[in-house]
């Protein structure tokens, strides 16, 4: 193969539509797939009950569960609209989540950089872990009373173990050449534990932050099935108890689009506090 | 002038976990590093370099002997000693500029002041444009310069370079050893550079020591005058194809390969 001179050099103009092509270009993904899937499951749903291959009474219509949507909006159900049920469970889920970040910080930091630490809380935090929070709700109750403390405990409690772990792993995780650096410029034990371990520790404290929004979630609904009286885990509840199936569903789709908001949250907060922890 | 002494240092580790026979990485090494002079520390991989550097940065005790600034034993790190690490260890929450301000945060210099400083640290190392770029969209050799910048922030009296040039290309490298050169004549700190390359300690200190492996212990330390000559204005090239540099260089490649052969046979 000959090259010609004269055919190179037009090329060099045209080499930064080069680099422009290979710039990694923002790929959809599997998000058509994912539509399309669920226009499917709508469409199977409508088509069921248009058909009338399951009475109402076990599966309203799309059609009327946004009804219901509305209805619960403007109008409430049992007491409280479907906005101050919303409220009421936001409320406990941040109350808790305050609290359980305020606690499982502090403990992660103590685990991951203290033996004494590790060793005090390593076995609460094994026994608390793999009990459902629904197992020791009673017991709260009898200790604290029906109230919202009690909702928010549980709650707390259900977060704790995902963001202590979290913490403890984010520092273990600090390099050894980011404390030594710290060391060799005369840092302080303290100084090294705010300006150097806890830095590193965000992005896995935000990672266990988001598990806790999960576990927190399923663990409010339940909660408030058992007792509450606004919420959404309780407006399901009371909807069942009357056969409304259609608030039934519309509580359970509010619910998980609170979810879907929540996860999405959370990735902008990982995306504005910690842009760096895509670059490690 | 500050005098940083290892006297009759060895260090041993475990050979593993849970065995009580323990290996000895470095037997019985003793240097002294002033304050204006430039040691740089080469030997092949095993020979116990970093352990050495590790040792003088309080990083690691030794077994035995005694690690000293001005005759006052070593308690641990401190700021009269810092370090540049081969992987740059620049904290990535933190942009280039309060990188190189962390030293003084950790002392309570106030923020105004801290800034002016790093600003200045950031213009004697070519950088000043990049004070507010975050570390990843700087590039290896930027990188090992706020590095440089950083350790000098802490205006130490001796500066331990742990292969920081090991990492970049040749290109950057050549680049980066003549820059570091200058740093140092400039900052009246003693420099302690653990290197592979026979080269860059030929060309940047004032004493080359050569460390054998199995255990590490110093088999030579020669005295250097090639950064004396560059930093007074004769070319790279010349320097290079001087008889007395060609002379040290054999020596210093003969002293490393006489001993894998010895251990070969």
């Amino acid at each position: 193969m000959t090259i010609n001179i004269g055919a190179i050099a037009p090329v060099a103009p045209a080499a930064p539509a080069v680099i422009e092509a290979q710039k990694p270009k923002r790929s959809l993904g599997t998000l058509p797939v994912s539509l399309a899937t669920i226009a499917a499951i709508i469409a199977a749903w409508s088509l069921t009950s248009a058909y009338g291959l399951v009475s109402p009474l076990f599966l309203p219509s799309p059609l009327i569960v946004l009804k219901a949507i509305y209805s619960v909006a403007i109008n409430g159900f049992v007491d409280s609209t479907l906005a101050q049920h919303t409220v009421a469970s936001l409320l406990r889920i941040f109350a808790a989540l305050a609290a359980a970040l305020v606690i499982g910080i502090p403990a992660g930091l103590a685990i991951g950089t203290s033996r004494i630490g590790k060793g005090i809380l390593d076995p609460i935090v094994e026994f608390l872990r793999p009990l459902p929070p629904l197992a020791y709700l009673p017991l709260i109750i009898i200790w604290i009373g029906i109230g919202e403390a009690s909702k928010i405990t549980v709650i707390a409690l259900a977060m704790l173990p995902p963001i202590i772990l979290s913490t403890a792993a984010g520092v273990k995780s600090a390099p050894a050449d980011f404390i030594n650096a710290a060391r060799s410029f005369g840092a302080t034990r303290l100084q090294i534990l705010a300006q150097v371990i806890l830095p590193s520790a965000i992005p896995s404290i935000l990672t266990g932050t988001r598990i806790a929004l999960g576990a927190g979630w399923s663990t409010l609904v339940a909660a408030e099935l058992v007792a509450a009286s606004r919420g959404l885990g309780f407006m399901i509840q009371s909807a069942a108890q009357f056969l409304v199936t259609d608030i039934v569903i519309a509580g359970i789709i509010v619910i998980a689009a609170i979810a879907f908001l929540f996860e999405i949250l959370a990735r902008l907060l990982e995306r504005w506090f910690v842009p760096w922890a895509a670059h490690r | 002038m500050s005098v940083l002494s290892l006297q009759s240092v060895s260090l041993a580790f475990r050979a593993d976990r849970d065995s009580r026979e323990t290996r000895l990485v470095l037997d019985g090494v003793t240097l002294h590093l002033a304050s204006d002079e430039f040691i740089a520390v080469i030997g092949r991989s095993g020979s116990g370099k970093t352990s050495l550097l590790n040792l003088a940065a309080g990083f690691l005790k030794p077994t035995s002997g005694r690690v000293s600034v001005d005759g006052a034993d070593i308690t641990g790190p401190a700021a009269d000693r810092a370090v540049v690490f081969q992987d740059d260890a620049l904290y990535p929450w933190l942009n280039a500029r309060d990188n190189v301000a962390f030293p003084l945060k950790l002392r309570g210099v106030a923020k105004g002041e801290r800034r002016l400083r790093a600003d200045e640290l950031l213009a004697k190392v070519g950088l000043e444009s990049a004070g507010t770029k975050n570390i990843w969209e700087l590039s290896g050799g930027m990188r090992q310069r706020v590095g440089i910048a950083r350790a000098l922030a802490s205006e130490p009296r001796f500066l331990l370079l742990d292969e920081p040039l090991g990492a970049l290309d040749a290109l950057t490298r050549t680049r980066l050893q003549q820059f570091l050169l200058k740093v140092w004549s400039e900052s009246k700190t003693g420099a302690l550079l653990i290197t592979h390359s026979i080269e860059e300690a030929m060309l940047l200190a004032t004493r080359v020591v050569v460390l054998a492996p199995n255990p590490g212990r110093i088999i030579a330390d020669i005295p250097a005058s090639f950064g004396k000559q560059l930093l007074s204005g004769k070319s790279l090239q010349d320097i290079k194809i001087s008889p007395e540099y060609r002379r040290l260089h054999d020596g210093l490649t003969g002293l490393i390969h006489a001993d894998s052969e010895e251990e070969a046979a």
